[in-house]
This record gives structure tokens, sequence and C-alpha cells, in this order.
């Protein structure tokens, strides 16, 4: 039996989570732009192996994503400038 | 009068030393102003780190990537060449695993693939291995005007050596012209060295024509794919290349790893560079840097996978750059196809805009004037010289390099400030003037040149 409709919701949350947590704006912004692309892209998936595939690709990325943001914040610079002029813009 | 001419001389040498002291002030104003990269401006902007679109030079490593490196840079450290233990044997797995990865994604054998140092070693193996392998039947070589400075660098060791070599020109638009090519292949040609996109304005080569041209002349086809693998799809089979050099962290790989593809049927024999333990076939000796290799291979499966959504994404991108940029501003010249052409490499020229005064004042934004290699000298583009470029529009250009990582709102904001930067550097420009007024550049003749 391939995983329920709520494991994957919560997956993509779970996703979502972490990766808001990267310090590096760069790699923060395509790991959301990169998982909501693929679970649009997924969303109409009938075949149960393809979506087990895809379940099992997502549980692996999480823990990818965990540890790479632990990492990033070992070796974190200072924000980008594109970072903190928008800051500066929705404060005003 | 005696006493009024030693007087005289000792006034004289008073100003003289006056002068020299005024002179050293100024000498060393002088001096700074020579060189606008001082320590303070390395530091960067007050407000933030720079945005990076710099792609062509190299690519950050991808967060995936440097997972799958992370257990071979910490607990397996063995060397994958050691044959009598279980450290040896893990390394050596995930070598082979590293080199099917490479393979697949450029549809060879695995057993073609030679890692190496990076794409500069692989040029050299390329280019001076095939030549002097086969010397004592062939002593002709062909490239192009436009190749990257490692093959043109090889090139001119190899005239030394006593080789011939024809550097073919390009079109206007980066593009190489087939009937030269042919024309310029002679029976003593052993080998054509040609790069598939281009570093500098990006255009893309004929790359499966000029195989099928080889292979019917039956000399062998090096491509320099650094800026091409896992950007623009490539399969050496139906493009009939014999030899290609891949770098990893053009892809979001490791930096200091590359690939040679060398063609095993028919087979291309290269004179290894470098003597040793025989590792890579002989043709590259050295032992492997496991985590690098590994690195290498996750970068290509990833870029197999990604192709084509970071294509899509890259398009989008640079279609809006160039559209905000030149509907911003007049005067503005592509250089490049603009076909054929790989979207993450925008070259532009700004007319009447010195580009290194430009790039000083786009200090929000690392870019860069062409290669990372030429940079540093105040000479214009070798490339863009080729391509037909005149003199200033050559000093004026900027190149854009757009990645898996860039955003939109990086692009936006670096439209926004170039045309910011370029519309203040032309209103104090006196020759910007001019062309407002009508006056054609080219036709003042300039005294005291």
């Amino acid at each position: 039996m391939g995983p329920t409709r709520n494991a994957i919701l919560s997956l993509y949350r779970n996703l979502i989570q972490e990766s808001k947590k990267w310090n590096s704006y760069n790699y923060r912004m395509y790991a959301l732009r990169k998982i909501r692309h693929e679970f649009k892209e997924n969303k109409t998936l009938t075949d149960e192996e393809k979506v087990r595939q895809c379940y099992t690709k997502g549980l692996e990325t999480l823990s990818m994503i965990k540890k790479q943001v632990v990492l990033g914040d070992l070796y974190s610079t200072r924000p980008l400038i594109i970072e903190t002029k928008s800051k500066l813009n929705t404060t005003q | 009068m005696f006493r009024s001419t030693r007087s005289l001389i000792i006034a004289l040498q008073r100003a003289k030393d006056c002068r020299l002291h005024t002179c050293g002030q100024r000498l060393s104003e002088v001096a700074e102003y020579e060189s606008p990269i001082t320590d303070d401006y390395k530091k960067g902007p007050m407000e933030g780190r720079a945005l990076y679109l710099d792609a062509q030079a190299t690519t950050p490593l991808d967060p995936r990537v440097l997972d799958k490196m992370m257990p071979y840079l910490t607990v397996y450290h063995g060397n994958p060449h050691s044959r009598t233990h279980m450290y040896g044997w893990e390394s050596e797995a995930a070598v082979e695993h590293a080199r099917q990865q490479v393979a697949n994604l450029i549809g060879a054998d695995k057993k073609e693939v030679i890692f190496t140092s990076g794409a500069t070693e692989c040029n050299n193996i390329a280019v001076k291995g095939v030549a002097r392998f086969y010397k004592s039947k062939k002593t002709h070589i062909v490239t192009t005007q436009t190749e990257h400075k490692c093959v043109l660098d090889s090139c001119r060791a190899l005239e030394g050596e006593g080789f011939d070599v024809t550097y073919i020109s390009v079109k206007s638009n980066g593009l190489i012209d087939l009937n030269e090519l042919e024309a310029a292949i002679k029976p003593s040609t052993s080998l054509v060295s040609i790069m598939m996109v281009n570093n500098e304005i990006g255009v893309k080569q004929p790359i499966e024509e000029i195989g099928t041209i080889c292979r019917k002349k039956k000399v062998f086809f090096h491509t320099d794919a650094a800026q091409a693998i896992g950007k623009v799809p490539v399969d050496v089979n139906t493009m009939n290349i014999d030899l290609m050099s891949i770098s990893g962290h053009k892809l979001y790989g490791p930096k200091g790893i590359g690939a040679l593809y060398v063609r095993r049927r028919p087979r291309v024999r290269v004179e290894p560079l470098q003597s040793g333990g025989g590792q890579e076939r002989g043709m590259r000796s050295g032992t492997v840097p496991a985590p690098l290799a590994v690195g290498l291979g996750a970068a290509c499966e990833l870029a197999q996978t990604e192709m084509d959504y970071d294509h899509r994404y890259i398009n989008t991108l640079s279609n809006h750059l160039i559209e905000k940029i030149t509907s911003n501003l007049s005067q503005v010249v592509r250089n490049g196809d603009p076909i054929a052409w790989y979207p993450g490499c925008v070259n532009l020229s700004f007319a009447c805009v010195e580009g290194e005064s430009l790039l000083m004042a786009l200090k929000d934004v690392a870019l860069s004037s062409g290669s990372a290699c030429t940079s540093a000298s105040l000479e214009p583009s070798y490339v863009l010289r080729a391509i037909g470029a005149s003199e200033d529009l050559a000093h004026s250009s900027i190149r854009f390099g757009i990645g898996r990582f860039t955003t939109f709102e990086e692009v936006d904001y670096t439209a926004d400030n170039t045309i910011q930067h370029v519309k203040r550097l032309r209103e104090m420009s006196p020759l910007w003037e001019m062309v407002e007024d009508g006056i054609d550049l080219k036709t003042i003749k300039w005294t005291q040149h």
C-alpha cells in the first residue's frame, strides 16, 4: 500500500518548513521553488508504485535538507544585499 | 656673481625638493587610482554580501552533491587504488559508480571516462596527448580563435615542438564556418579541437555537423564541453565526439575535478603528460580523489534529471534580463548568436561605457567582463575581438552568468542596477553626448595617437 494523502501532505509541510530554515538565500529559494514544483508536477500521479517512489525520494530529500541546514548554520555568512534591502522595504 | 649663482642653485634645489615632495604625494594618489579594488572595496557593500551572477567562472556546490560527498570526506577515507583491504574497495566502488554516472550523462561507456583535475588538464591531455602520439604520421591541428586559453596555449606549445596549427576564424555571431573547417583539414591533420559552448559569449557551435565532418575526413574530434555539460544535451555517439573535456565546478560539482572522455571504438590513443602509477588507463597517473569523484558523479546524475527544469528556468530569467535592459537602455549590443546559444551566459556591450568602471560601480553584484583568466588584464577580450567587435565595444562588455541557484529577484535587481549605472556613466561621458548628437565616433580623427 502506498503512502496516505495525509502522509504526503505532512511530508510537503515538513519539506517547506525545513527549507525555510536554510541560512543561504540561494539554496533556500531554490529548495522552496523546487519542492513546490515537484509536488505540483506529480499531483495527478495515480500509479501507486510511482507515488511510493516519489514519497521515498521526498523522505530522503527531507533528511538531506535537515543535515545541510545544520551545516549551513555552521558556516554562515552575512545576508545577501537583496535580503537586507527587501527587509528594509517591508518594514518601511 | 659667484655668490648669486650659488644662492640660485640652493634655491633651485629647495624648489626641486619641494616639488619632489608634492610629486611623491601625487604619485601615491595615482597608484591608488590605478587599482580601484582596494582592501576596503573588497569588503563588499555595507548592506550585505554581493549577489552572484558569474556562473561561467564557477558555480556553487549543490547541497545534494555535498551530501553525497560528505561520507567520503569523513569516514570512508580509503585510497581507491588499494586492492588489499575494505577501505580501498569501498572507495573504489564509489569511484566506479561515479564513473558510471558521468558516462550515463554523455551516453558513453564507463571505461571511456578518465578522472582528471579539471577541464584545463583534460584539454592539455587531449590536445598535446593526441598530437604527440600521432606525431610520426600527422603534424597538423585545427582549432578556433575563440577557444579557451588552455587549448590555445597547448597549441602554442605544440607549435614550439614543430607542429602546424590552423586557427580558424569565427563569424560575427561567434559560430564557425563549416566550409572553412572542411577546407582547413589536411591529410596531415590529426586533431580538430572546437569548444561546445563558449565561456564568454555562450554561443553553441554546431557540434554534430563538426563531428560528421571530422568522421568523414578521419580525424579525431576533441571538444571542450566544460560550459556545456549538464546544461545542454550531449551524446558522444550521435555527435561523433572522440574526446571531450568535462569540469566539475561548472555543473554545481566540487572544484578540483574534471573528466576526460576518450573513445575506445575506434580507439583514440594519447600520450600521457604525467608519469606515475598508471592509474586511469595510464593516461592520468595519480590517486583519484574519491570524494571529488563522487561529487562529480552526483553532480552529473543531478544534471541529467534537472536539465529540462533548469534550462526552462534559466531561459525565463535571461529573457527577463535582456528584455529589461534593452527596453530601458539604447545602444546595447548583444554579443553572440541569439539562437545557437546557451541562455545562462548573457554578454552585453554598452556603448560609451567602460566595462571596468561599470563593474566597479556594480559592487552589489559579482559580475565579470569576460573569462576569469583574463579579467585581471585591461586588454579587451580576444573572443570579442575574434567575432569582430570594435575595440570600444569589446572594452565595454559585461557577462551575466545565470545558474540553477539564481533567483528572479536577483536578476531583476541586477538589471535595475545596471540600467541606473549605465545611465549615470553615460551622462558623464563626452562621447555619449556626441553619439546622442548623431556623430559617428568612428569618423573622428583623434590627434596624438
